[in-house]
Order: C-alpha cells, then structure tokens, then sequence
C-alpha cells in the first residue's frame, strides 16, 4: 500500500520537474506571467536566465508567443493561474495552438478549490473541461508531488504537440515512488479490487485510496485507479474496470461537468454502461476558506467517495 | 537599378490571380487582399530572404499573415514565388484544399508559416519567431501584416509591448490602413487614431507610406531594415485596390465577383 512521504504541493513537482528537463533539453524555454514563484517557474528562472522570458500579465501575448516560439523549433512552457492559463488565452490555445499543433506546454497552477483563501476567482475547476475539447491537446493531472515532476518531464520527452499540466498549491500527501511508470494516456491500477472502481484524478487519488480503506472494513473491496491522463484518456483500461467490478465512482477537484467524471461517463455509456457516480464540485463557485475545509464543505474527501460507493455497492 | 516597373506588372498578375481563385471559390474576401496586392509583391520578389523550393530553409525570414482572411493575396503570392503550381489556386476553400479559407498550418502549404484568422494572434507570433531568432543568433527577420480594424483587439497591443520590451530589431510589422472593416469605417466603428502616436507611445519606431505605391513600399522597407528597434509600417491602401468601381467599398471586405463581374474587373486592371 501507499504512504504519505510528506504532505507536499504538487506546483513543488512541476518547479523540479521543469529544471530537470531543461538540463537536459536546450530548447526549453521558459515564459513568465509576473507570478513566477507562485507558479513554480522561479527556479527554472535562476537557473537558466538566459532561456527565461517575462512577459507579465498578459496571458493572450504569452500563449501566442509561445506558440510562435514552438513554431521556430523551441519548446516553451508558460505557466500561471489555471483559471488565467486556460480561460484568459482560450483561443490562442485553440488556434494558435492546438490548431498549429505546435509543443506549447502549460502549467496550470493553483488548481481545484483547495487554492483556498483566494476565493473562488484564483480556484480552477473548469480548466479540465475547457483542456480536454481542444484537438490535439494532451491534459495531465498527476496525483502527488513525484508524479508532477515525472509528468512534466514526460510532456516534452512523451508528449509531441500542445499538453496542459495541472496542479495544486496546497500541500497534499506525496504517496507515489518517483520510479513509478509514467505513461502519458495509461492509467494506474494503485489498487486492486473486486467490487467497485474508485476512478480519480489529481488530489482526490489519495483520498480514494483512504476511502478504500475505510471500505475494506465494510467488505467492499475496492479498485483504485489513477488517471494522471485525462486526454488522450486510457479508455481500455475503465472499460475493463466496469466490467471486472460493475461498479464506478469518480472523483476529481474540478466541476462535475465536463471533467474526469463526464469523460468517463462519455466511454461507459458508449461501451459498457455500468451504475455510476461523479464526485466533484457540485456546479457551483468555490469560496475562501482553508484548503481542508473547503474540501469538506463541498464534498470532496474520502468520506464523500464512500458514501458514494455505498450508494452502489449497497443500494436501498 | 531595381526596375519598379517589373514588379508593378507583377502586382497585376497576382491581383488577376487573386480574382480569379475567389470567382472560382465562390466566397472569401476581395477586398484586403487587392489591397494588399503590393505589398505582397514587394515582400516576395523584393523584400523576404526566401527559397521557394526549401520552404523550411532555416534562415528564411518569416512572413506572418495575422489577417488571416487576406489568405488569397498569400496563396497567389507563394504560387507565383513557386512554392506551388499556381493551379492548385483554383482549389481554394474547397474540400480537402490545403489553401484552406484561412491558412492552416496543418495542411502543410509550402510557404505557410502558421495558421491564422483569428485576429490579434499574429504580432504576438511574430514575437515568438523574433526572440527565438534571437536566442538562435540568427540575422533573419520576422514580418508581421496587420489589419488596421485588427488593431481593436487589445492582445495586439500587448504584443506591441512585449516587442518593445525585448527591443525587437528583427521585427517589422506592416498595418494595412484601409480606413475600413466589416460594420464600415474604422472612424465609425471604433476609432484606432492617433495611430502613429499609440505605436510610438508603445516604443516603437513608425513609418508612413502609400501601401499601394511600390517605389514608396520599397523606401519604406529599406529604412525599417536599418532600424535598432520594433518598427511598423503604416501602409495607407485601398480596399479593393486596381478595380476603380470596388476601391474603398467596405462592402467588397467579404465579397467575391460573380463570372462577369471577374471579367470586368480583370479587364479594368489589365487597362490601368
Ligand atoms: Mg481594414
């Protein structure tokens, strides 16, 4: 079973990750939006001044200069706020781009409601959604600090078009060995079971793994998938999952509409349609607060992942 | 002694072609793209370090279309520069065309340096290409033609800034300064004046020429080559340049000659 290494924030992943593979790759470069160390770039930035570019706070710019970078064989990574990097720039993205298919790699930070204090303009629960309707975008939302690091290492050395990373700022358990295979688009068995699949993304996979636990003791025996990839999204391996345990539940820190949960349900109810349930943020703004307690409010821990699963599992 | 008058008969030729392409594809814009016929002509047979059979030669500079809309006068241009045979011009906008409405990068059209259409990406492309020529040490340049209704946009401002910042000498933007758009005169629609003033507030150097003179295109370039900073160049045109009935008809931004209409306005251009 996993163990908590050290409560961590994932953007620590990203800001390692991205001065490991620009050491090894000259045509990294890096793009600031005037919050470089609230985003994980500052490192990058002293490391490589000469490969750093600040353009301040204007995300269109950065998001079309980037592209025009990638299209002159570089690979530039430009980071900020979720919420700015994926809604502000919206279309650069598409067209610029995703339609240029041009290695343009986003760091989405400050992802999901446990932001926090910053209140529901900072929070991003809608850029997975908005990420995953782009063709040829690839989307990642690793599941801890290592996985970070590994998946923004694998968006140059896996990922030849556009790809969006997103992670969070508080700080979460850091669980996975940093030599666990990374595939971008394969999900991750963390845990076998029998009777239902707890499919989840980013923060929420520890907390599915704590909810499987608490299930054991109620003889459910639970499966618990990790899906670091929501596009291109490992679509084999939930068809498998519905039919082993006839059973899933999804949980992610983004809204209900249009996440992991929808491209799950876009797969079963095409393919294998099993009883289903979506843990996410329930259509609405998130709010200031501490990072545990927003989550607790708007239902996105372990115990609201059992419930779930309860309501599945052992129907009235 | 660059003789003008070569390229004068050549700007004929592409605006036939230009008409020619949009009577056959049966929608697109006439407009932009007559009056850019000049510009356009310098740029290939004058201005651009360019090899027409090694469209990815490294050391080319780069022509960014931000108006993507004015994608005729570009095909016609790259066609006639011998990119590709100039018979393909007659697939445009149709299906499975690699000479797409707007240009599309993905369809791989030789000379086509990026996909563009929606406005006010491009100068922030252009951008992009000019730092990285820089970190290539490269000594080619980036040219970027803007609308001048395109200038509403504020991304395209922020790519100015930016430009300025960097103090971008490779980079040479051109606004086509028609005086109009789709809803009708850029005065009436949203005002963009002082122009000149606005780029040179953002910190860059400003040229003034007749857009569609090619003597006066010429001098222009040979100054911005010269220049230590950003420059653009307003280029006064008229929508619908060389066809006297269309010039400066706003309505002509989105429309294409029917067959009589294109045999007309081929004849007025050939009699001018
Ligand atoms: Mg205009």
């Amino acid at each position: 079973m996993f163990t908590n290494k050290g409560n961590t924030a994932t953007k620590i992943g990203f800001r390692e990750g991205l001065v490991e593979i620009a050491s090894e790759n000259k045509n990294v470069l890096g793009l600031g939006a005037d919050i470089t160390s609230s985003v994980g770039m500052d490192l990058f930035a002293k490391k490589f001044p000469e490969r750093f570019f600040s353009f301040g706070i204007a995300e269109q710019n950065i998001a079309a200069v980037a592209a025009g970078m990638a299209l002159s064989d570089k690979i530039p990574f430009f980071s900020t706020y979720g919420v700015f990097a994926t809604l502000r720039c919206a279309d650069q993205i598409r067209i610029s781009i995703c339609y240029n298919n041009v290695p343009v790699k986003i760091g989405g930070a400050h992802a999901g409601i446990s932001v926090g204090p910053d209140g529901a303009t900072h929070q991003a629960l809608e850029d997975i959604s908005i990420m995953r309707t782009l063709p040829n975008m690839t989307v990642l939302s690793p599941c801890d600090a290592n996985q970070t690091k590994i998946a923004t290492i694998a968006s140059v050395k896996q990922v030849n078009g556009p790809c969006y990373i997103r992670f969070g700022r508080a700080e979460f358990p850091n669980f996975t060995d940093e030599n666990l295979e990374f595939i971008v688009g394969k999900g991750q068995v963390l845990k076998k079971g029998s009777d239902v699949s707890i499919i989840a993304t980013g923060h929420m996979v520890w907390e599915a793994l704590e909810a499987a636990k608490f299930l054991k003791n109620k003889s459910i025996n639970a499966q618990v998938i990790n899906i670091h990839t929501i596009k291109p999204i490992d679509k084999e391996l939930i068809i498998e999952a519905a039919k082993k345990t006839g059973a899933i539940v999804t949980a992610e820190e983004h809204q209900i509409y249009g996440g992991l949960g929808s491209a799950v349900a876009e797969i079963l109810s095409q393919y294998y349609p099993v009883p289903m349930r979506i843990v996410g943020m329930p259509d609405c703004f998130g709010e200031s607060g501490k990072p545990n307690e927003l989550m607790n409010k708007y239902g996105l821990t372990a115990k609201n992942i059992v419930q779930n699963v309860m309501d599945l599992v052992h129907p009235l | 002694m660059l003789d003008v008058s070569i390229l004068e008969q050549k700007a004929k030729e592409i605006r036939i072609d230009v008409i020619k392409s949009l009577k056959e594809a049966g929608s697109g814009h006439l407009g932009a793209s007559l009056g850019l016929a000049d510009i356009f002509t310098v740029l290939y047979f004058y201005e651009l370090h360019h090899k027409a059979g090694v469209s990815d030669w490294h050391a080319r500079d780069r022509l960014i279309l931000s108006i993507g809309h004015a994608a005729p006068v570009l095909y016609v241009s790259l066609a006639h520069s011998g990119y590709f045979h100039p018979d393909e011009l007659k697939t445009l906008r149709k299906l499975g065309s690699r000479l797409q409405g707007h240009p599309a990068l993905c369809y791989k059209l030789p000379g086509v340096e990026t996909t563009s259409g929606s406005l006010g990406h491009g100068l922030s492309i252009a951008v992009g290409m000019a730092i990285s020529m820089i970190i290539d040490k490269t000594s080619h340049k980036v040219y970027c033609i803007l609308g001048d209704g395109e200038l509403q946009e504020g991304s395209v401002w922020e790519a100015a800034m930016s430009a300025a910042h960097y103090k971008l000498d490779n980079l040479v933007a051109i606004v086509d300064r028609n005086e109009v758009q789709i809803d009708g005169n850029t005065s009436e629609v949203m005002d963009i004046e002082n122009l000149e003033e606005k780029w040179l507030g953002f910190g860059w150097d400003v040229l003034e020429c007749n857009g569609n003179d090619i003597a006066d295109i010429i001098k222009s370039f040979n100054i911005a080559r010269e220049k230590t900073k950003p420059v653009v160049i307003i280029a006064h045109t008229k929508m619908g340049k060389g066809v006297p009935e269309i010039e400066g008809n706003y309505k002509w931004h989105g429309k294409v000659p029917n067959s009589k209409q294109a045999e007309k306005f081929i004849d007025a251009i050939i009699n001018t």
